[in-house]
Protein backbone atom coordinates (compact mmCIF):
# COMPACT_ATOMS: atom_id res chain seq x y z
CA UNK A 1 0.00 0.00 0.00
CA UNK A 2 2.68 2.27 1.19
CA UNK A 3 4.38 1.53 -1.84
CA UNK A 4 1.57 2.65 -4.36
CA UNK A 5 1.29 5.38 -2.49
CA UNK A 6 5.00 6.72 -3.24
CA UNK A 7 4.88 5.96 -6.73
CA UNK A 8 1.85 7.55 -7.12
CA UNK A 9 3.33 10.33 -5.23
CA UNK A 10 6.60 10.54 -7.35
CA UNK A 11 4.62 10.19 -10.50
CA UNK A 12 2.38 13.20 -9.39
CA UNK A 13 5.48 15.51 -8.58
CA UNK A 14 7.05 14.95 -12.13
CA UNK A 15 3.96 15.37 -13.96
CA UNK A 16 3.22 18.67 -11.43
CA UNK A 17 7.37 19.70 -12.91
CA UNK A 18 6.27 19.15 -16.05
CA UNK A 19 3.35 21.27 -16.14
CA UNK A 20 5.47 24.38 -14.43
CA UNK A 21 8.74 24.08 -16.13
CA UNK A 22 7.07 25.15 -19.28
CA UNK A 23 5.30 28.08 -20.84
CA UNK A 24 1.85 25.57 -20.52
CA UNK A 25 1.04 26.39 -16.66
CA UNK A 26 1.44 30.27 -16.79
CA UNK A 27 -0.90 30.42 -20.45
CA UNK A 28 -3.35 28.45 -19.21
CA UNK A 29 -3.66 30.12 -15.73
CA UNK A 30 -3.61 33.30 -17.42
CA UNK A 31 -6.13 32.96 -20.03
CA UNK A 32 -8.43 31.12 -17.38
CA UNK A 33 -8.44 34.25 -15.17
CA UNK A 34 -8.99 36.57 -17.83
CA UNK A 35 -11.74 34.30 -19.44
CA UNK A 36 -13.36 33.44 -16.24
CA UNK A 37 -13.41 37.48 -15.61
CA UNK A 38 -14.74 38.50 -18.64
CA UNK A 39 -17.33 35.36 -18.13
CA UNK A 40 -19.02 36.49 -15.10
CA UNK A 41 -18.51 40.38 -15.39
CA UNK A 42 -19.98 40.62 -19.03
CA UNK A 43 -21.25 37.57 -20.14
CA UNK A 44 -22.86 37.19 -16.28
CA UNK A 45 -23.88 40.80 -15.59
CA UNK A 46 -22.06 40.49 -12.14
CA UNK A 47 -22.76 43.72 -11.34
CA UNK A 48 -25.96 44.47 -12.75
CA UNK A 49 -27.92 41.76 -11.00
CA UNK A 50 -26.93 43.48 -7.89
CA UNK A 51 -27.08 40.25 -5.92
CA UNK A 52 -23.84 39.42 -3.42
CA UNK A 53 -23.45 35.89 -5.04
CA UNK A 54 -21.07 34.09 -7.49
CA UNK A 55 -23.58 32.41 -9.72
CA UNK A 56 -22.81 34.03 -12.73
CA UNK A 57 -18.91 33.19 -12.32
CA UNK A 58 -19.62 29.54 -11.82
CA UNK A 59 -22.75 29.60 -14.83
CA UNK A 60 -19.90 29.72 -17.13
CA UNK A 61 -16.86 27.03 -15.72
CA UNK A 62 -18.78 24.07 -17.96
CA UNK A 63 -18.03 25.83 -20.99
CA UNK A 64 -14.45 27.42 -20.07
CA UNK A 65 -13.48 23.72 -18.93
CA UNK A 66 -14.68 22.10 -22.11
CA UNK A 67 -11.92 24.01 -24.15
CA UNK A 68 -9.30 24.90 -21.20
CA UNK A 69 -8.86 20.84 -19.06
CA UNK A 70 -8.60 19.40 -22.67
CA UNK A 71 -5.85 21.63 -23.30
CA UNK A 72 -4.39 20.43 -19.81
CA UNK A 73 -5.20 16.68 -20.37
CA UNK A 74 -4.07 16.25 -23.96
CA UNK A 75 -0.18 15.93 -23.09
CA UNK A 76 -0.89 13.72 -20.28
CA UNK A 77 0.02 10.53 -22.58
CA UNK A 78 0.32 11.77 -25.90
CA UNK A 79 3.36 13.42 -25.11
CA UNK A 80 5.08 10.44 -23.83
CA UNK A 81 3.95 8.40 -26.87
CA UNK A 82 5.50 10.98 -29.33
CA UNK A 83 8.99 11.66 -27.66
CA UNK A 84 8.81 7.72 -26.38
CA UNK A 85 9.59 8.57 -22.97
CA UNK A 86 6.65 6.43 -22.24
CA UNK A 87 8.73 3.11 -22.49
CA UNK A 88 10.93 4.53 -19.72
CA UNK A 89 7.91 5.18 -17.60
CA UNK A 90 6.46 1.76 -18.45
CA UNK A 91 10.00 -0.20 -18.09
CA UNK A 92 10.02 1.26 -14.18
CA UNK A 93 8.33 -0.93 -11.71
CA UNK A 94 5.21 0.87 -10.80
CA UNK A 95 1.73 -0.40 -12.42
CA UNK A 96 -0.48 0.84 -14.81
CA UNK A 97 -2.87 2.05 -12.49
CA UNK A 98 -0.33 3.94 -10.20
CA UNK A 99 1.09 6.12 -13.32
CA UNK A 100 -2.40 6.77 -14.50
CA UNK A 101 -3.16 7.76 -11.05
CA UNK A 102 -0.50 9.87 -10.43
CA UNK A 103 -0.70 12.31 -14.22
CA UNK A 104 -4.39 12.71 -13.39
CA UNK A 105 -4.11 13.83 -9.79
CA UNK A 106 -1.33 16.10 -11.43
CA UNK A 107 -3.47 17.60 -13.79
CA UNK A 108 -6.53 17.75 -11.03
CA UNK A 109 -4.03 19.44 -8.58
CA UNK A 110 -3.48 22.24 -11.14
CA UNK A 111 -6.57 22.99 -12.05
CA UNK A 112 -7.31 23.58 -8.42
CA UNK A 113 -4.08 25.92 -8.14
CA UNK A 114 -5.90 27.68 -11.20
CA UNK A 115 -9.43 27.68 -9.38
CA UNK A 116 -7.91 28.91 -6.21
CA UNK A 117 -6.26 32.06 -7.85
CA UNK A 118 -9.70 33.11 -8.98
CA UNK A 119 -10.03 34.32 -5.48
CA UNK A 120 -10.01 37.79 -6.11
CA UNK A 121 -13.40 37.17 -7.24
CA UNK A 122 -14.13 35.88 -3.98
CA UNK A 123 -12.70 38.97 -1.83
CA UNK A 124 -15.02 41.19 -4.61
CA UNK A 125 -18.15 39.68 -3.76
CA UNK A 126 -17.16 39.90 -0.10
CA UNK A 127 -16.50 43.12 -0.24
CA UNK A 128 -19.25 44.43 -1.91
CA UNK A 129 -22.26 42.50 -0.44
CA UNK A 130 -22.44 39.69 2.11
CA UNK A 131 -22.63 36.45 0.36
CA UNK A 132 -23.39 32.98 1.65
CA UNK A 133 -19.68 31.97 1.59
CA UNK A 134 -20.91 28.19 2.52
CA UNK A 135 -22.75 28.34 -1.06
CA UNK A 136 -19.59 29.97 -2.45
CA UNK A 137 -17.42 27.09 -1.00
CA UNK A 138 -20.09 24.43 -2.69
CA UNK A 139 -19.50 25.98 -6.31
CA UNK A 140 -15.66 25.85 -6.12
CA UNK A 141 -16.23 21.86 -4.55
CA UNK A 142 -18.96 21.64 -7.67
CA UNK A 143 -16.57 22.94 -10.28
CA UNK A 144 -13.19 20.67 -8.97
CA UNK A 145 -15.03 17.76 -9.07
CA UNK A 146 -16.67 18.59 -12.65
CA UNK A 147 -13.24 19.51 -13.79
CA UNK A 148 -12.34 16.18 -12.40
CA UNK A 149 -14.52 14.49 -14.79
CA UNK A 150 -13.06 16.56 -17.70
CA UNK A 151 -10.08 15.58 -16.87
CA UNK A 152 -10.00 11.98 -16.96
CA UNK A 153 -12.31 12.25 -20.50
CA UNK A 154 -8.96 14.04 -21.69
CA UNK A 155 -6.05 11.56 -19.92
CA UNK A 156 -8.04 8.33 -21.13
CA UNK A 157 -8.45 9.87 -25.11
CA UNK A 158 -4.53 11.49 -24.84
CA UNK A 159 -3.48 7.82 -24.16
CA UNK A 160 -5.33 7.06 -27.06
CA UNK A 161 -3.13 9.03 -29.82
CA UNK A 162 0.55 10.22 -30.65
CA UNK A 163 -0.88 13.79 -31.53
CA UNK A 164 -1.73 15.90 -28.74
CA UNK A 165 -4.12 17.77 -31.61
CA UNK A 166 -5.98 14.59 -31.74
CA UNK A 167 -6.27 13.95 -28.44
CA UNK A 168 -7.81 17.88 -27.82
CA UNK A 169 -10.18 17.89 -30.73
CA UNK A 170 -11.95 14.44 -29.58
CA UNK A 171 -11.85 15.06 -25.64
CA UNK A 172 -13.62 18.50 -26.58
CA UNK A 173 -16.55 16.49 -28.39
CA UNK A 174 -16.84 13.61 -26.28
CA UNK A 175 -17.07 16.27 -22.73
CA UNK A 176 -19.33 18.51 -25.16
CA UNK A 177 -21.47 15.44 -25.80
CA UNK A 178 -21.81 15.49 -21.79
CA UNK A 179 -22.55 18.84 -21.28
CA UNK A 180 -25.44 18.65 -24.21
CA UNK A 181 -26.76 15.50 -22.97
CA UNK A 182 -29.15 17.54 -20.49
CA UNK A 183 -29.90 20.09 -22.99
CA UNK A 184 -33.65 20.49 -24.51
CA UNK A 185 -31.91 19.85 -27.93
CA UNK A 186 -30.34 16.18 -27.81
CA UNK A 187 -33.26 15.07 -25.20
CA UNK A 188 -36.18 16.22 -27.66
CA UNK A 189 -34.42 13.96 -30.42
CA UNK A 190 -35.13 10.92 -28.19
CA UNK A 191 -38.58 12.21 -26.60
CA UNK A 192 -41.83 10.67 -28.16
CA UNK A 193 -39.61 7.51 -28.61
CA UNK A 194 -37.42 6.23 -26.34
CA UNK A 195 -39.00 5.10 -23.21
CA UNK A 196 -38.97 8.05 -20.44
CA UNK A 197 -36.54 5.63 -18.14
CA UNK A 198 -33.74 6.35 -20.81
CA UNK A 199 -34.43 9.58 -21.48
CA UNK A 200 -33.44 10.36 -17.79
CA UNK A 201 -31.01 8.29 -18.09
CA UNK A 202 -29.57 10.63 -20.77
CA UNK A 203 -30.34 13.43 -19.48
CA UNK A 204 -28.52 12.48 -15.44
CA UNK A 205 -25.13 11.91 -17.71
CA UNK A 206 -24.81 15.66 -18.06
CA UNK A 207 -22.40 17.66 -16.80
CA UNK A 208 -25.02 20.11 -16.60
CA UNK A 209 -27.33 18.81 -14.62
CA UNK A 210 -25.37 17.64 -11.61
CA UNK A 211 -23.31 20.61 -11.58
CA UNK A 212 -26.68 23.32 -11.55
CA UNK A 213 -27.36 22.14 -7.90
CA UNK A 214 -24.13 22.45 -6.30
CA UNK A 215 -23.40 25.47 -7.74
CA UNK A 216 -26.95 26.60 -5.98
CA UNK A 217 -25.00 25.23 -2.70
CA UNK A 218 -26.81 22.06 -2.92
CA UNK A 219 -24.41 19.36 -2.59
CA UNK A 220 -26.67 16.20 -3.32
CA UNK A 221 -24.26 13.42 -2.04
CA UNK A 222 -25.58 11.80 -5.64
CA UNK A 223 -24.12 14.68 -7.36
CA UNK A 224 -20.58 14.11 -5.62
CA UNK A 225 -21.57 10.07 -6.53
CA UNK A 226 -21.64 10.43 -10.36
CA UNK A 227 -18.70 12.99 -10.39
CA UNK A 228 -16.66 10.60 -8.99
CA UNK A 229 -17.93 7.36 -10.31
CA UNK A 230 -17.17 9.03 -13.80
CA UNK A 231 -13.90 9.88 -13.12
CA UNK A 232 -13.15 6.09 -11.84
CA UNK A 233 -15.14 4.95 -15.19
CA UNK A 234 -12.91 7.11 -17.54
CA UNK A 235 -9.49 6.40 -15.39
CA UNK A 236 -10.25 2.65 -15.45
CA UNK A 237 -10.85 3.40 -19.27
CA UNK A 238 -7.60 5.07 -19.48
CA UNK A 239 -5.51 2.07 -17.82
CA UNK A 240 -6.78 -0.72 -20.36
CA UNK A 241 -6.47 1.68 -23.16
CA UNK A 242 -2.50 1.48 -22.28
CA UNK A 243 -2.29 -2.02 -21.38
CA UNK A 244 -4.08 -3.17 -24.63
CA UNK A 245 -0.90 -1.11 -26.05
CA UNK A 246 1.43 -3.26 -24.95
CA UNK A 247 -0.39 -6.23 -27.10
CA UNK A 248 0.09 -4.49 -30.01
CA UNK B 1 24.61 -8.38 -5.66
CA UNK B 2 24.17 -11.93 -5.18
CA UNK B 3 25.78 -14.13 -7.62
CA UNK B 4 23.82 -17.29 -8.14
CA UNK B 5 25.31 -19.31 -11.30
CA UNK B 6 22.87 -21.76 -11.23
CA UNK B 7 19.94 -20.02 -12.38
CA UNK B 8 20.46 -17.93 -15.62
CA UNK B 9 19.71 -14.33 -14.90
CA UNK B 10 17.65 -13.95 -18.17
CA UNK B 11 15.87 -17.30 -19.64
CA UNK B 12 13.80 -16.54 -22.81
CA UNK B 13 11.67 -19.18 -23.37
CA UNK B 14 10.31 -19.45 -27.05
CA UNK B 15 9.33 -15.98 -27.44
CA UNK B 16 6.72 -14.89 -30.01
CA UNK B 17 5.56 -11.82 -31.39
CA UNK B 18 2.99 -10.54 -34.00
CA UNK B 19 2.34 -7.37 -34.82
CA UNK B 20 -0.62 -8.04 -37.08
CA UNK B 21 0.42 -9.36 -39.94
CA UNK B 22 4.11 -8.81 -39.22
CA UNK B 23 5.98 -12.19 -37.33
CA UNK B 24 8.25 -9.80 -36.12
CA UNK B 25 10.33 -12.36 -33.33
CA UNK B 26 10.11 -16.51 -34.06
CA UNK B 27 9.98 -18.60 -31.41
CA UNK B 28 13.55 -17.66 -29.76
CA UNK B 29 15.10 -19.05 -26.57
CA UNK B 30 18.29 -18.36 -24.93
CA UNK B 31 19.92 -17.83 -21.64
CA UNK B 32 22.63 -14.73 -20.37
CA UNK B 33 24.17 -15.67 -16.90
CA UNK B 34 26.16 -13.15 -15.06
CA UNK B 35 29.09 -11.76 -15.67
CA UNK B 36 28.30 -12.38 -19.93
CA UNK B 37 28.04 -9.58 -21.81
CA UNK B 38 25.93 -10.54 -24.65
CA UNK B 39 25.99 -9.07 -27.79
CA UNK B 40 22.76 -8.81 -30.02
CA UNK B 41 23.71 -8.26 -33.83
CA UNK B 42 21.42 -8.29 -36.40
CA UNK B 43 19.99 -6.38 -39.42
CA UNK B 44 17.60 -3.40 -38.63
CA UNK B 45 14.23 -4.77 -37.92
CA UNK B 46 15.88 -8.07 -37.23
CA UNK B 47 13.63 -8.14 -34.22
CA UNK B 48 16.23 -7.08 -31.64
CA UNK B 49 14.66 -4.03 -29.89
CA UNK B 50 11.14 -5.90 -30.07
CA UNK B 51 12.80 -9.08 -28.48
CA UNK B 52 14.34 -6.25 -25.61
CA UNK B 53 11.09 -5.07 -25.25
CA UNK B 54 9.54 -8.21 -24.54
CA UNK B 55 11.91 -9.09 -21.83
CA UNK B 56 11.82 -5.96 -19.98
CA UNK B 57 7.74 -6.29 -19.92
CA UNK B 58 6.98 -3.19 -22.40
CA UNK B 59 5.58 -5.18 -25.16
CA UNK B 60 3.80 -8.16 -24.06
CA UNK B 61 4.86 -11.63 -25.96
CA UNK B 62 2.56 -13.55 -28.56
CA UNK B 63 3.52 -16.56 -27.12
CA UNK B 64 6.50 -17.71 -24.84
CA UNK B 65 8.14 -15.72 -21.90
CA UNK B 66 11.28 -14.60 -20.32
CA UNK B 67 12.23 -15.08 -16.79
CA UNK B 68 14.38 -12.27 -15.20
CA UNK B 69 16.47 -13.58 -11.58
CA UNK B 70 13.25 -16.32 -12.24
CA UNK B 71 10.63 -13.90 -12.28
CA UNK B 72 7.97 -14.13 -14.83
CA UNK B 73 7.44 -11.50 -16.87
CA UNK B 74 3.81 -12.01 -17.96
CA UNK B 75 3.11 -12.59 -14.60
CA UNK B 76 5.04 -11.07 -12.12
CA UNK B 77 6.32 -7.79 -14.44
CA UNK B 78 7.10 -5.56 -11.35
CA UNK B 79 10.03 -7.91 -9.65
CA UNK B 80 11.62 -7.98 -13.62
CA UNK B 81 11.43 -4.26 -13.54
CA UNK B 82 12.61 -4.12 -10.28
CA UNK B 83 15.52 -6.61 -10.93
CA UNK B 84 16.29 -4.91 -14.70
CA UNK B 85 18.20 -1.93 -15.76
CA UNK B 86 16.81 -1.01 -18.97
CA UNK B 87 18.04 1.70 -21.50
CA UNK B 88 15.54 1.53 -24.17
CA UNK B 89 16.32 2.46 -28.06
CA UNK B 90 17.83 5.95 -28.63
CA UNK B 91 17.55 6.76 -24.66
CA UNK B 92 14.35 8.54 -23.94
CA UNK B 93 14.85 11.48 -21.46
CA UNK B 94 11.88 13.76 -20.10
CA UNK B 95 13.22 16.43 -22.09
CA UNK B 96 11.90 19.41 -19.43
CA UNK B 97 13.56 18.18 -16.74
CA UNK B 98 17.13 18.87 -15.04
CA UNK B 99 19.45 15.99 -15.11
CA UNK B 100 19.41 16.37 -11.20
CA UNK B 101 15.68 16.31 -10.73
CA UNK B 102 15.14 13.55 -13.44
CA UNK B 103 17.58 11.48 -11.80
CA UNK B 104 15.99 12.19 -8.17
CA UNK B 105 12.28 11.07 -10.09
CA UNK B 106 13.91 7.64 -11.04
CA UNK B 107 15.06 7.15 -7.86
CA UNK B 108 11.97 7.60 -6.14
CA UNK B 109 10.07 5.06 -8.44
CA UNK B 110 13.26 2.81 -7.41
CA UNK B 111 11.90 3.34 -4.01
CA UNK B 112 15.13 5.03 -2.59
CA UNK B 113 14.57 8.02 -0.15
CA UNK B 114 16.73 10.00 2.42
CA UNK B 115 20.03 10.31 2.40
CA UNK B 116 19.99 6.75 0.33
CA UNK B 117 18.93 8.36 -2.52
CA UNK B 118 21.03 11.51 -2.36
CA UNK B 119 23.62 8.86 -1.96
CA UNK B 120 22.87 6.74 -5.20
CA UNK B 121 22.09 9.93 -7.09
CA UNK B 122 25.43 11.62 -6.19
CA UNK B 123 27.03 8.41 -7.30
CA UNK B 124 25.93 7.82 -10.31
CA UNK B 125 26.48 11.55 -11.71
CA UNK B 126 30.19 10.99 -10.76
CA UNK B 127 30.47 7.53 -11.63
CA UNK B 128 28.76 8.46 -15.34
CA UNK B 129 30.36 12.01 -15.19
CA UNK B 130 27.22 14.09 -15.59
CA UNK B 131 28.46 16.71 -12.87
CA UNK B 132 28.82 19.57 -15.18
CA UNK B 133 25.38 19.20 -16.30
CA UNK B 134 23.72 18.17 -13.21
CA UNK B 135 21.27 21.88 -13.33
CA UNK B 136 20.88 21.91 -17.05
CA UNK B 137 17.32 20.90 -18.72
CA UNK B 138 17.87 17.43 -20.61
CA UNK B 139 16.58 19.20 -23.98
CA UNK B 140 19.84 21.51 -23.73
CA UNK B 141 22.18 18.92 -23.83
CA UNK B 142 24.12 17.14 -26.28
CA UNK B 143 23.19 13.79 -27.74
CA UNK B 144 26.18 11.79 -25.83
CA UNK B 145 25.09 13.53 -22.78
CA UNK B 146 21.58 12.78 -23.17
CA UNK B 147 22.59 9.11 -24.01
CA UNK B 148 24.67 9.05 -20.67
CA UNK B 149 21.64 10.52 -18.84
CA UNK B 150 19.63 7.33 -20.13
CA UNK B 151 22.29 5.41 -18.75
CA UNK B 152 22.63 6.63 -15.22
CA UNK B 153 18.85 5.96 -15.27
CA UNK B 154 19.31 2.58 -15.94
CA UNK B 155 22.29 2.09 -13.55
CA UNK B 156 20.85 4.30 -11.08
CA UNK B 157 19.53 1.29 -8.42
CA UNK B 158 22.54 -0.98 -9.44
CA UNK B 159 20.80 -3.39 -11.11
CA UNK B 160 22.23 -7.12 -11.57
CA UNK B 161 20.67 -6.98 -14.57
CA UNK B 162 21.41 -4.65 -17.52
CA UNK B 163 19.62 -4.12 -20.93
CA UNK B 164 20.75 -1.61 -23.29
CA UNK B 165 19.47 -1.02 -27.07
CA UNK B 166 22.23 0.34 -29.47
CA UNK B 167 23.80 2.24 -26.17
CA UNK B 168 26.42 3.16 -28.80
CA UNK B 169 24.27 4.59 -31.80
CA UNK B 170 24.57 8.04 -32.45
CA UNK B 171 28.11 8.61 -30.61
CA UNK B 172 31.18 10.03 -31.81
CA UNK B 173 34.51 7.77 -31.28
CA UNK B 174 35.04 9.32 -27.84
CA UNK B 175 31.82 9.08 -26.48
CA UNK B 176 31.74 5.30 -28.02
CA UNK B 177 34.95 4.42 -26.37
CA UNK B 178 34.08 5.59 -22.49
CA UNK B 179 30.12 3.58 -22.99
CA UNK B 180 32.41 0.83 -23.76
CA UNK B 181 34.53 1.24 -21.27
CA UNK B 182 31.91 1.62 -18.86
CA UNK B 183 30.19 -1.62 -19.86
CA UNK B 184 33.29 -3.52 -19.71
CA UNK B 185 33.38 -2.43 -15.64
CA UNK B 186 30.02 -3.87 -15.53
CA UNK B 187 30.70 -6.79 -16.68
CA UNK B 188 33.55 -7.33 -14.34
CA UNK B 189 30.94 -6.30 -11.07
CA UNK B 190 29.25 -9.41 -12.83
CA UNK B 191 26.58 -8.21 -13.98
CA UNK B 192 24.12 -9.39 -16.79
CA UNK B 193 24.75 -7.53 -19.48
CA UNK B 194 22.50 -7.49 -23.01
CA UNK B 195 23.64 -4.99 -25.36
CA UNK B 196 22.30 -5.17 -29.09
CA UNK B 197 24.36 -3.34 -32.09
CA UNK B 198 24.80 -3.28 -35.37
CA UNK B 199 28.37 -2.39 -35.33
CA UNK B 200 30.37 -5.62 -35.46
CA UNK B 201 33.57 -4.02 -33.57
CA UNK B 202 31.66 -3.46 -30.62
CA UNK B 203 31.00 -7.86 -30.31
CA UNK B 204 35.31 -7.50 -29.82
CA UNK B 205 35.51 -5.04 -27.86
CA UNK B 206 32.79 -5.64 -25.14
CA UNK B 207 30.61 -9.23 -25.93
CA UNK B 208 31.52 -12.52 -24.00
CA UNK B 209 29.08 -13.78 -26.36
CA UNK B 210 26.85 -13.05 -29.88
CA UNK B 211 23.55 -13.66 -30.99
CA UNK B 212 22.80 -12.94 -34.30
CA UNK B 213 19.00 -12.72 -35.01
CA UNK B 214 17.56 -12.06 -38.63
CA UNK B 215 14.11 -11.72 -39.76
CA UNK B 216 13.33 -13.21 -36.22
CA UNK B 217 15.04 -16.28 -35.78
CA UNK B 218 18.53 -16.94 -34.08
CA UNK B 219 21.14 -17.39 -36.52
CA UNK B 220 23.83 -17.80 -34.36
CA UNK B 221 24.83 -18.27 -30.71
CA UNK B 222 28.17 -18.74 -29.78
CA UNK B 223 31.77 -16.65 -28.71
CA UNK B 224 33.25 -13.91 -30.63
CA UNK B 225 36.00 -16.16 -31.54
CA UNK B 226 33.23 -18.78 -33.17
CA UNK B 227 31.87 -16.06 -35.18
CA UNK B 228 34.84 -15.32 -36.40
CA UNK B 229 35.67 -18.29 -37.69
CA UNK B 230 32.97 -18.74 -39.38
CA UNK B 231 34.56 -16.23 -42.38
CA UNK B 232 37.02 -17.48 -44.74
CA UNK B 233 38.90 -14.37 -43.87
CA UNK B 234 38.28 -14.36 -40.13
CA UNK B 235 36.70 -11.23 -39.57
CA UNK B 236 33.50 -10.16 -38.18
CA UNK B 237 31.74 -8.27 -41.29
CA UNK B 238 32.60 -10.91 -43.42
CA UNK B 239 30.99 -13.80 -40.82
CA UNK B 240 27.74 -11.78 -40.40
CA UNK B 241 27.27 -11.27 -43.98
CA UNK B 242 27.65 -14.86 -44.95
CA UNK B 243 25.40 -15.68 -42.16
CA UNK B 244 22.70 -13.02 -43.00
CA UNK B 245 23.28 -13.68 -46.80
CA UNK B 246 23.10 -17.42 -46.60
CA UNK B 247 19.74 -16.94 -44.79
CA UNK B 248 18.17 -15.21 -46.86
CA UNK B 249 18.90 -16.78 -50.19
CA UNK B 250 17.54 -19.79 -48.31
CA UNK B 251 14.62 -17.69 -47.89
CA UNK B 252 14.69 -16.56 -51.14
CA UNK B 253 13.89 -12.76 -49.75
CA UNK B 254 16.47 -9.56 -50.82
CA UNK B 255 19.10 -9.29 -48.24
CA UNK B 256 18.90 -5.70 -47.79
CA UNK B 257 15.38 -5.24 -46.53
Amino acid sequence: MNKNYKNIRAILKRELYGYFSTPVAYVFIVVFLFLTGIFSFYLGAFYERGQADLEPFFRFHPWLYLFLIPAIAMRLWSEERKTGTIELLMTLPISITEAVIGKFLAAWCFTAVALFLTFPMWLTVNYLGEPDNAVILAGYSGSLLMAGGYLAVGSCISALSKSQVVAFVISVVICFLFILSGFPLVLDFFQGWAPQALIEVISSLSFLTHFDSIKKGVIDLRDVIYYLVFICFWLYANVVVIDSRKAA
Amino acid sequence: MAIETQTPAIEVKALDKRFGPIHAVRDISFSVHHGEVLGFLGPNGAGKSTTMKMITGFLEPTGGTALVNGHDVTTDPISVKTAIGYLPEGAPVYAEMTVGGFLNFIAEIRGLDGREKQRRVDKIIKQIHLDSVVNQTVDTLSKGFKRRVGMAQALLHDPDVLIMDEPTDGLDPNQKHEVRSLIKAMADEKKAIVISTHILEEVDAVCSRAIIITAGRILFDGTPDELRSQSDKNNYDDAFRKLTTRFYASQGESGQS
